[in-house]
């Protein structure tokens, strides 16, 4: 981990502190952690963050999904990504963080290793994605965000959730 | 302007869509003898409406057309046009026309203008029409022979008008006083400080003695009016420009009987049945509400109750003492005229002339019917006072927070019932009250989704009556329980179905008058539509007395397709045919029916909203079909199951019984497993479907002797389903699995338990079919057999 960022920054030595705004333009990211490594969404996709409490199964399903829950009402299905990147054996106590999200106008829930916080970076600290995968396809990556000394693969949330891989939405019959 | 006007346009849209279906109903009810004046100007007003909507939005193909109808629906209602059925026909042409166009609009959001063609041909239409001669026998208001001069003088008034007054600035426009004209005479005229010269005034007045005469025609109209509520509409800061529209767009609402203008406030009393709201509501197409203030005056009321009124059906002697009096009333206002100008304010002299006229008209013995009465009795067309219109997401988001409430409820119910009832008395007592309350509530508003059936039987009227026309066929529609409700999204799902039953019925059942009476029927067919709610569901009926269901052909066509029939089959099987795809004895395909894929669709659609469809016929009696729906698809009883450690809800009007079965019952189908077993309930073997093979369940019991097996129907078919347990029964509200998620098999949607976790509900004709497919599949080449342990057991496998 510690090479791909020295690799990933050139070497050069720590950038900017978050809070520097004077391109004018600052999103913010809601930094989780899986399997190791850190990223980060669009917080204005995320809806709400829970513990992970029982979940209905629904049968014939890949086990990447893992069911769905009642979301104070409304029934919000859920996926374990760190089964659907095949990260070594996978948990669920009280430390278990599901992240809801709102995307493509519809309510998924995602388990996680954990939730750290929501940073603000500006475009200087956004760098291009690698064309070296991680463990994501590079498609879904929308650059390498650095604070302090860490580095957040951002993630297109939406784009990864609508795709024919996660198998979530019902794709049009021909 | 800085106002951003697209934002109002579906809300024109919608309007306009009403008015034109209130339009609709009101041409199908015309009486073309005898039409009711009220209903002609609710017409014409509908137009009017949609033609002023259509200018403010700058829709220009929408405005011309209208504008082109709306000219001829005014020459219609004003009596100088007679009704004749072709008209109607044209009419009724135009309303789709329009129809088309406002979709036009509809879809590219009002950006793009509609073809002009249309518009241009009924235009041409329309004309033509109008200008055809009138019957003479039509005794209507427009009984009195009104020539067409009646146009001409009032184009001829406001030339005069224009020549003498036209380049004075303070001069009311012509129309304005050709209108007060209507009501009255007009002894004089001043502007300003001038006073006209009397010759002038005597020249104004000929003239508008000229039109007195026939506007004596529409004296009838115009002494009505004077029997209505005056209005006292101010202007206020409102420009020229927009003040003449609005003046003029009064007048078309009521008759204008005076303005009055002081400073920036523009005064105009408009004699009119109309409310205050509804005026406000024209108005503001122009103007701001804060530019706008309407009362009724008291003051200039009805003041001479003694009503000439008449509903404008003007009979000879009437007529004959209008002509005499209109002539006494001429020499009256000529002999008011003084060589010298009167410089009376115009409208006091209304005020005196329109009461001389009315002296002096109501002389003649007219039928006592007030004026008031048929005025208030048709009330504008629109509904406005009691009803409010609200967007269906709010409806939907209401229903699902007393959804929400009923699970909490339910939660609540769970959690309590472990107490001691009797030392918690008290928490029972308001659990009870919490449980009627939440249960009440919930059944108040799905009651707001509900929507009455009228909304799409009165569909049918026109179809029926075009459709009839076309096949030169004569067909009475009947409707029954117009106003029995059903859920709104069932509602809009249903009319294509009944829609292609009712073609059906015209097309195919009911025969031509020449046959009809061959067979000793009457030649004018019956087509009954009618709805009613039985138990939890609604029963819907096409029926119509034609020719039936040939029981021949259909078996004949039948075996041609190469289906399995017998000739001993049933009436009622033989009529479950059509409903497979692809059938129909129709000799020829037309545009209405026969291609074969209606019947199988209609069945589709209605399986699909949870009813299902039967038919009954009898030949040369006729042929009924009978839709049932549910009546609410919100909310489920349901019976809870177990399935190893997972919960499943049944919807309970599919269950017919259960059972735990002896091995003696249960059979296995030659060379099968699992999956081909079957069980004998008196002696009908019905397929086994294991619910935890289809789900993927562990732990399951497989061992139907140690299990409960229960007996499900669906599509008029049985099977069995294979459980664990049976928990027990209650209501659920049914949540939607696609919303976030997408379909699953077996899978018809999902609830909220007590306890606050999911479970999924069965949907049964998918597993019924699955169970079918399963026997009949299994004698197929697809599947695999793999010995596994040696042989003793036999696997079968699905291949794709």
């Amino acid at each position: 981990m510690t090479e791909l960022i020295k690799t990933a920054r050139g070497g050069a030595s720590l950038a900017l502190i978050g809070n520097a705004k004077d391109d004018g333009v600052a999103n913010e990211f809601l930094a989780f952690t899986l399997g190791g490594e850190e990223y980060g969404i669009d917080i204005l996709k995320v809806q709400e963050i829970r513990g992970y409490e029982a979940v209905t199964r629904i049968a014939n399903t890949p086990d990447f999904i893992k069911g769905v829950i009642n979301l104070r009402g409304v029934i919000v299905p859920i996926v374990d990504m760190r089964i659907k990147f095949a990260m070594g054996t996978v948990e669920y106590d009280h430390q278990t963080v599901v992240i809801i999200l709102n995307v493509a106008q519809r309510v998924v829930g995602m388990v996680v290793d954990g939730v750290s916080d929501v940073l603000t970076l500006t475009h200087a600290q956004i760098k291009p994605a690698p064309e070296f995968g991680s463990v994501l396809n590079t498609e879904y990556l929308t650059g390498l965000g650095t604070v302090d000394d860490r580095l957040l693969i951002l993630m297109d949330i939406e784009r990864l959730m609508t795709s024919d891989e996660m198998a979530l939405m019902e794709r049009a019959a021909a | 302007m800085s106002l951003d006007i697209t934002q109002f346009y579906e809300t024109f849209f919608d309007e306009a869509d009403e008015l034109l279906a209130e339009m609709e109903r009101l041409l199908l009810s015309l009486d073309v003898q005898q039409p009711d004046s009220e209903q002609l100007n609710a017409i014409f007003r509908a137009a009017h409406s949609i033609k002023g909507g259509a200018a403010t939005f700058g829709f220009s193909v929408l405005t011309d057309t209208t504008h082109v109808l709306e000219g001829v629906l005014d020459q219609t209602r004003t009596g100088e046009l007679a009704l004749r059925t072709d008209m109607i026909d044209v009419f009724l042409e135009a309303k789709d026309v329009l129809d088309h166009q406002l979709r036009a609009y509809r879809e590219s959001a009002g950006s793009v203008e509609p073809d002009r063609q249309l518009g241009m041909a009924l235009a041409e239409k329309l004309k033509a029409v109008s200008r055809a001669p009138q019957a003479a026998a039509v005794v209507a208001s427009a009984a009195v022979p009104v020539e067409v001069p009646a146009i001409d003088v009032a184009a001829q008034f406001d030339a005069d008008y224009a020549t003498k007054f036209g380049d004075d600035a303070g001069a009311p426009p012509a129309h304005v006083i050709r209108q007060l004209l209507e009501i009255g005479g007009v002894t004089g005229e001043t502007i300003g400080s001038d006073l006209t010269p009397g010759a002038t005034a005597a020249q104004a007045t000929a003239s508008t003695s000229a039109s007195l005469s026939t506007a004596g025609t529409n004296a009838p109209k115009s002494d009505a009016a004077s029997g209505h509520a005056v209005l006292k509409i101010k202007l206020i800061d409102v420009n020229d420009t927009d003040a003449t529209l609005l003046v003029e767009e009064l007048g078309n609402l009521g008759t204008v009987s005076a303005r009055e203008k002081a400073g920036n406030v523009l005064t105009v009393w408009l004699q009119s049945d109309c409310s205050p709201d509804d005026i406000a509501a024209v108005c503001c197409f122009v103007i701001d509400e804060d530019q706008l203030e309407v009362a009724y005056d008291e003051t200039r009321g009805p003041a001479n109750a003694s009503e000439k009124a008449s509903t404008g059906a003007v009979d000879a002697e009437t007529q004959r003492a209008l002509d005499a009096d209109t002539a006494a009333m001429q020499q009256q206002v000529a002999a008011a005229l003084s060589p010298t100008p009167i410089a009376a304010d115009v409208p006091a002299a209304v005020g005196t002339a329109a009461s001389s006229a009315n002296a002096v008209v109501t002389a003649p013995a007219t039928p006592a019917a007030p004026a008031a009465a048929p005025k208030a009795a048709a009330p504008a067309g629109t509904p406005e006072a009691g009803s409010i219109r609200v967007g269906v997401e709010k409806v939907d988001h209401l229903i699902n927070l007393v959804g929400e409430l009923v699970i909490t409820q339910a939660m609540l119910a769970q959690t309590a019932s472990k107490f001691d009832p009797v030392v918690h008395d008290r928490l029972f007592n308001g659990m009870a009250l919490l449980e009627r309350n939440a249960r009440d509530l919930q059944e108040a508003v799905m009651s707001i989704r509900m929507m009455p059936m009228d909304y799409v039987f009165s569909r049918f009227p026109r179809l029926v009556r075009d459709l009839a026309s076309k096949l030169g066929k004569k067909v009475e529609l009947v409707t029954f329980g117009q106003a029995t409700e059903l859920d709104k999204s069932l509602i809009e799902r249903i009319i294509d179905p009944l829609t292609h039953l009712v073609r059906n019925s015209l097309d195919h059942g009911i025969e031509t008058p020449a046959v009809r009476e061959a067979a000793g029927k009457e030649a004018s067919g019956q087509l009954v539509l009618s709805a009613e709610h039985l138990g939890g569901n609604i029963v819907i009926e096409v029926s119509d007395d034609g020719a039936g269901l040939n029981r021949e052909r259909i078996l004949a066509k039948a075996k041609k397709q190469g289906m399995a029939v017998t000739d001993a089959m049933t009436d009622d099987e033989v009529a479950q045919l059509i409903f497979m795809p692809g059938f129909s004895t129709a000799e020829q395909v037309t545009d209405i029916s026969g291609r074969g894929v209606g019947m199988d669709v209609v069945k589709r659609n209605i399986q699909d909203m949870g009813g299902h469809v039967e038919i009954q016929s009898r030949p040369n009696a006729g042929t009924t079909t009978r839709i049932l729906l549910p009546l609410t698809l919100a909310i489920l009883d349901g019976m809870s199951i177990k399935v190893g450690n997972e919960t499943f809800i049944v919807p309970l009007n599919s269950v017919m019984e259960s059972l735990q079965p002896t091995a003696e019952e249960i059979f296995t189908l030659a060379g099968g497993g699992d999956d081909g077993r079957v069980i004998r309930v008196r002696g009908e073997y019905l397929p086994i479907v294991a619910l935890h093979k289809v789900f993927g369940v562990e732990n399951a019991r497989t061992d139907p002797t140690q299990a409960i097996v229960i007996i499900m129907q669906a599509e008029g078919r049985r099977f069995a389903m294979l459980v664990d347990e049976l928990l027990g029964q209650h209501q659920v509200v049914v949540k939607n699995l696609e919303t976030n998620y997408r379909k699953v098999f077996g899978i018809s949607a999902a609830t909220i338990l007590g306890d606050g976790s999911v479970a999924l509900i069965i949907d049964v004709p998918a597993l019924n079919r699955h169970g079918r497919d399963d026997m009949t599949g299994f004698k197929g080449s697809n599947k695999q057999a793999d010995k596994v342990d040696g042989g003793a057991v036999e696997r079968l496998t699905h291949s794709a």
